[in-house]
């Protein structure tokens, strides 16, 4: 009787999704959209820095610096001057990231000491992209003043050397594409899971028609059930829909199981679901519902790591941070495709998840009772 | 006439205060948002676990290892004899980094043979990963330059950097103007969106619309509310900004909020022009979420640089309101400029605003039809 009935409830639910196209349209084009201009506007990487050239000095080993930066494809001259001022507002008008200094005595300092120095000034307003280019910058130059050295002093042998050589494990290419997307899809799948599970219900409130389920005999957690279990499935077909496009298209590595990961997912959007049927036993219509859990889901996406990470935050920021779901989510996503992780290792997060899940569904269900009597 | 305007914008106005829920979080959500923003936000390493792998210990890797853990951001987490042994660190995120000595360290420091040390960083987050090796390697070379030379030492160019600015690239100086603009965009676009198509759904506009009040009027009732909020939440968040991270404020404030409500009808106008294309809430709010959420965080510049972005992308950010009002913002807060230097960012901004608004109260009157 209570399968019948189930059953029929959810034929409804699903009957429901797929004869509002719009939506389904928006459902399924979402992951594809934010794929495609997510994976590739999120990164640090610079491919060219505009430099402003004081150089002060016109010297063989000023103006050798400055070809060098050039040589490297990474930098690109946009004015050149002797006046500090003028390069200011350069800076000033974003005409330049950053300003090339040699002061008047930096190759007679470098003869005599050893020691020249030049100024580096950058554009700060954009952090980011300061950092980068000054550590390129740093690089050309200190290859440059090896590469000096070798021509005028070829006794600089003779100091002690260490050869240090360098890896990057898991993403050889420092490519950020692969750390981001798996980002993405479990962002994806939180937005999908919380916001539209809240949306869902709270529009048979609005229009009255929870009132009349509510009247039948038909017991709570059938109406539950089969109000979660299409959002369920339809989270997954999403989730299948953008590990394709991140295997094929984008070439993201996928090294782990695909059963662990969708195993995972699993547990995961139980947790996303059940937060989202308790944001929508807490309010009363649907701008409220997208409003909380807009609000709910900025808070767990920027404290979850997807964008700064975890370890970074201060301390009490971490501890914090263990009671966010899509962070132990992300985590778990991130470990399977791009290390390799098997179920011993994210096991721990995987356990903090399922009791999670517990949680949020119990606690979801009995205010769903309170609410409705 | 404008009686009846009055009357209906109040009436807008007691919706939203009465709906204490929403208001709340709304009021409060620039407070979590600046608190969160800076004091959880950033993305410098500091705390670096480390696993040493040294095969065979001997006075010269003992001296780096101690050098290592003397610079402050690196903690060695474990000492193994072999390169096998580091992989179940890095999978289970027990660490970050390994640093692998040559078997024959001394020994070939000692004949200026140049030993080999390897440093492999958990590279699956490649910005984190290249600044671990820069950190890394920039010890490795200060020791290197305190061993003991024979003959000269070399040639050194000392870059004596200065970032302009924001001297110390604190994040929240940057993420703030970024946030505002996040903050306005939620409260004018996508609120406005679905409080409009609420009253599409609920038949509630037909009636507005056989109302005396003309279509202009009933967008400018139902979007002034907003614009209030909106322009509430902008000041919250700079005071926020101010008094808890003394993010400073070097140009105008009386620009700056200007610009802010500038933006703010920006944005209150596309959600009108998604309201009036839309027909239920869930659509509407999806659209406006992918027309203006979307947009302005990731391709306005507030966090990733649109100086790295593909070309493509590079132009498209052009249409996005959020990545003109961060240039005009960061300018007045960071760099104190004015007018003379934001005039163009500011000018698009306007010819925005005419244009949007145009349309949208274009496509709400051929409803009327």
């Amino acid at each position: 009787m209570r399968f019948r009935l189930l059953r029929v409830l959810l034929h409804k639910e699903y009957l429901q999704i797929f004869r509002d196209r719009v939506m389904l349209r928006q459902m399924i084009m979402m992951p594809f959209i934010q794929l495609l201009v997510l994976s590739s506007a999120a990164t640090f990487e610079v491919k060219t820095a505009q430099v402003y050239l004081v150089d002060q000095d016109q010297s063989a080993s000023s103006r050798g610096l400055m070809d060098r930066l050039r040589a490297s494809g990474r930098f690109e001259l946009t004015g050149a001057s002797p006046s500090m001022k003028l390069a200011d507002q350069a800076l000033l008008g974003r005409r330049a990231g950053m300003i090339l200094g040699s002061p008047s005595s930096f190759e007679r300092d470098l003869e005599r000491t050893g020691t020249g120095s030049v100024q580096l000034i950058f554009n700060a307003e954009d952090g980011a992209l300061a950092g980068v280019t000054n550590s390129y910058a740093q690089q050309i130059i200190g290859a440059y003043s090896r590469e000096l050295g070798r021509a005028v002093r070829p006794m600089v042998m003779e100091t002690p050397r260490i050869d240090i050589r360098t890896r990057g494990w898991y993403n050889q290419e420092l490519d950020y594409k692969d750390y981001m997307i798996p980002g993405i899809l479990v962002q994806l799948l939180t937005v999908v899971g919380t916001l539209l599970t809240a949306m869902n219900i709270v529009r048979e409130k609005e229009l009255g028609t929870l009132d009349q389920l509510n009247v039948t005999p038909l017991p709570r957690s059938a109406f539950i059930a089969a109000k979660l279990l299409p959002l369920w499935t339809i989270a997954l077909v999403e989730l299948a829909l953008g590990l394709m496009v991140a295997r094929w298209i984008f070439d993201v590595p996928f090294r782990g199981s695909l059963l662990l990961l969708v195993l995972a997912s699993c547990i995961y959007l139980v947790v996303a679901l059940g937060i989202g049927l308790w944001v929508s036993t807490t309010v009363e219509t649907q701008q409220q519902a997208m409003f909380i859990s807009f609000f709910l889901i900025m808070i767990y996406l920027l404290m979850s790591g997807l964008f700064t990470p975890v370890r970074s935050m201060p301390q009490w920021a971490q501890w914090v941070a263990e009671a966010n779901p899509v962070k132990h989510f992300i985590w778990i996503t991130r470990a399977i495709m791009l290390k390799g992780a098997g179920l011993a290792d994210v096991a721990r997060s995987l356990v903090i998840l399922t009791v999670m899940g517990i949680l949020a569904l119990t606690f979801a269900l009995r205010q769903y009772n309170k609410t409705s009597s | 006439m404008t009686d009846t305007l009055v009357a209906f914008i109040v009436k807008e106005m007691r919706h939203i205060l009465r709906d204490r829920r929403t208001l709340t979080i709304m009021l409060m959500m620039p407070l979590v948002q600046v608190v969160l923003f800076g004091f959880a936000l950033r993305s410098d390493v500091r705390d670096v676990r480390l696993v040493v792998v040294d095969p065979s210990p001997d006075p010269a890797t003992l001296a780096l290892r101690a050098r290592l853990e003397a610079a402050g951001r690196f903690r060695i987490v474990a000492v193994e004899p072999s390169m096998r042994a580091v992989e179940p660190y890095f999978r289970r995120d027990k660490a970050d980094m390994a640093i692998a000595f040559d078997p024959r360290f001394a020994e070939r420091l000692e004949s200026r043979e140049a030993p080999q040390v390897l440093i492999a960083v958990d590279a699956s987050d490649p910005n984190t990963g290249t600044t671990m090796q820069a950190y890394a390697r920039a010890v490795i070379w200060s020791h290197e330059a305190e061993l003991p030379a024979r003959g000269a030492g070399p040639l050194r160019i000392v870059p004596e950097t200065r970032m302009r600015f924001n001297p110390t690239l604190e994040s929240v100086n940057l993420f703030v103007p970024g946030l505002i603009a996040l903050v306005l965009t939620l409260v004018s676009a996508l609120m406005t969106a679905i409080s409009l198509s609420r009253e599409k759904e609920h038949g509630t506009l037909e009636i507005l619309l056989v109302s005396p009040l003309r279509p202009w009027q009933i967008i400018a009732g139902k979007v002034l509310p907003y614009l209030v909020l909106a322009f509430a939440n902008a000041v919250t968040a700079l005071i926020a900004a101010w008094l808890v991270f003394s993010v400073p404020f070097r140009g105008s404030i009386l620009l700056l909020l200007a610009e802010c409500i500038l933006f703010s009808i920006v944005s209150l106008g596309i959600g009108v022009l998604v309201a009036s294309l839309t027909d239920s809430q869930r659509v509407a709010m999806f659209v406006a979420l992918l027309a203006t959420m979307l947009p302005s965080t990731l391709l306005s510049g507030m966090v990733f640089p649109l100086a790295s972005m593909p070309e493509i992308l590079q132009v498209l950010s052009n249409i996005v309101p959020a990545r003109w009002f961060i240039v005009i913002a960061r300018g007045i807060m960071l760099k104190g400029v004015g007018l003379e230097y934001l005039w163009r960012e500011t000018l698009v901004l306007a010819l925005m605003t005419l244009v949007i608004m145009t349309a949208a109260v274009h496509s709400f009157k051929a409803r009327l039809a």
